[in-house]
């Protein structure tokens, strides 16, 4: 095999912009999505017929990809429109920045769009469950999760305190962000007291269920500063898998994060202890736990003890999920692109109260599936390359 | 060899009260669930061979339901051959599953359909 020619620093994130967060009734998956890359393509100074690389996953639509370009009126050359779930939006970075380097696209336009809360009122999937979960009746996604959780706590003695402080640190996040869906005071002892759904996991265990659109434009590094006063530029990425149903997964307490770190620090030439924020997918509390373990921030088994004590609260020892999260700000159904947003949002300085003071580089993590696919970014100012 | 259709017989043989598995000729390694060929080597040359039963709690969830419904346990189960399964254990009050439990398999009829269940082992601690 060939030494890896990622283009470390080679494309940017030069716009990216969300549209209906919360409830946005009357409008459609693909209506919000638009609206979403309008608001970025317009940041950015670019026009729907500039966009010749569409990367979309809309949650009930098999082909958002061309449903999007007729939408919009354009042909793109390069399209993707992947299933790996809430990870897709990292994988299609990762993609996008190996198509505007070799050349076989020049503005790239990453979306997202769900309807879910106004239309659904649930998580939409669109996943059957196989012969050999099904007649047992867990509910999906929760209950894989829980799964993980139950695992976690008897191998680490990871307590549902931990779990709470989780959601708690997400809340104090989303009330510095006016877009962010759940506002006020939550406490440890309220997530403790709440609605038990799949032990060890109550209501607030769980992210919201919200509408909500999401789109960012890349571009080559050297058209980048065209676009924004400060890119964040791509400086890694990788992606990783384990299994798509959670009794396939090999250990319930170490996720594919572990690989897909390793490959997008590896690509960066940064680690854990570099990054000035972290945006992980927090579908669940569980998550954030198990991520910061896997990208390195703390030892396997530390993560419910890491997050004691205010650790990633605004003020806190390492920034974690500055907008809220899944949990308290926004999730649409593929969060994914969510933690793109802000992470790109946190390194241009533009995040208002909640920006985090000298952001030189952030991580973006995405969570697929239930625990099946896993995708990671480091992005970085300008200093950083 | 490839004659294998994997739900159609694992079901056929549930339908027998028999809860199969499967193994690899050549790496004698046991597969679940059940495919044309073996994971990660692709060897085509699974056989049907009948599970020991015996198996330990991985991890377990109790869905919480509003009265008139029941709660109910989801667990995952290392069997003792090696591979992991989705399943329940019946037997006693879903919050006495606990991690580490020794269990043993049984197939049940249930709304029309055979499935494997488990219940806790002879002299395992409930």
């Amino acid at each position: 095999m060939s030494e890896n020619a990622f283009p470390r620093g080679g494309t940017a994130f030069v716009a990216g912009a969300t549209h209906g967060i919360g409830e946005a009734p009357g409008y459609d998956s693909l209506d919000l999505a638009v609206l979403a890359s309008l608001k970025a393509l317009d940041k950015a100074g670019l026009k729907p017929s500039d966009v010749d690389g569409l990367f979309v996953a809309l949650p009930t639509d098999m082909f958002s990809h061309l449903s999007m370009a007729q939408y919009m009126g354009i042909q793109p050359k390069v399209m993707s429109n992947n299933r790996t779930g809430g990870s897709s939006f990292q994988t299609y970075a990762h993609m996008a920045a190996l198509a505007l380097a070799a050349g076989e696209c020049d503005v790239a336009l990453i979306a997202y769009g769900s309807n879910q809360r106004t239309a659904s009122g649930k998580l939409v999937s669109s996943v059957r469950p196989s012969i050999y979960q099904e007649p047992y009746k867990p509910l999906s996604p929760i209950s894989s999760y829980s799964l993980a959780a139950s695992r976690h706590m008897y191998q680490y003695g990871t307590t549902r305190e931990q779990l709470a402080q989780v959601a708690v640190s997400a809340r104090k996040w989303a009330n510095l962000n006016p877009d962010a869906f759940m506002k006020g005071e939550l406490t440890v002892e309220e997530c403790l007291k709440a609605r038990m759904i799949s032990d060890p996991l109550t209501k607030h265990d769980c992210c919201l269920v919200t509408d909500g659109a999401a789109a960012v434009v890349m571009t080559r590094a050297d058209r980048a500063k065209d676009h924004a006063r400060r890119p964040a530029y791509l400086l890694g990425a990788g992606s990783a898998t384990t299994h798509q149903e959670i009794a396939n997964m090999p250990d319930l307490t170490v996720t594919a994060a572990v690989e897909s770190g390793k490959r997008a620090y590896a690509h960066a030439g940064y680690g854990a202890s570099d990054m000035d924020v972290v945006e992980v997918y927090d579908a669940f509390t569980i998550n954030t736990i198990l991520f910061l373990e896997d990208l390195g921030f703390c030892p396997k088994g530390e993560g419910g003890r890491f997050v004691e004590d205010g650790a990633i609260v605004p003020g806190g020892k390492l920034p974690v999920n500055t907008n809220g999260g899944g949990l308290s700000c926004v999730h649409p159904g593929m969060y994914g692109l969510f933690t793109m947003v802000e992470a790109m949002e946190q390194v241009m300085g533009i995040a208002g109260e909640r920006q985090v003071p000298n952001v030189n580089l952030a991580l973006s993590h995405g969570n697929g599936g239930l625990l099946s696919s896993q995708a990671t970014l480091i992005l970085g100012s300008e200093d950083t390359l | 060899m490839t004659n294998i259709r994997p739900d159609h017989d694992f079901e056929a043989f549930l339908a027998q009260g028999k809860f199969m598995i499967q193994r690899s000729q050549s790496s004698g390694k046991y597969v679940f669930y059940p495919r044309v060929a073996e994971p990660v080597t692709g060897a085509r040359d699974l056989e049907w061979v009948e599970a020991s039963g015996k198996g330990t709690v991985y991890a377990v969830t109790v869905i919480r339901k509003r009265e008139p419904e029941q709660d109910y346990n989801v667990v995952l189960v290392d069997l003792s051959e090696g591979p992991r399964m989705m399943s329940r254990v019946d037997g006693i009050k879903p919050d006495e599953v606990k991690i580490g439990m020794s269990v043993q398999a049984k197939v049940i009829e249930e709304n029309g359909r055979h499935i494997v269940v488990f219940v806790p082992a002879e002299g395992a601690a409930a």
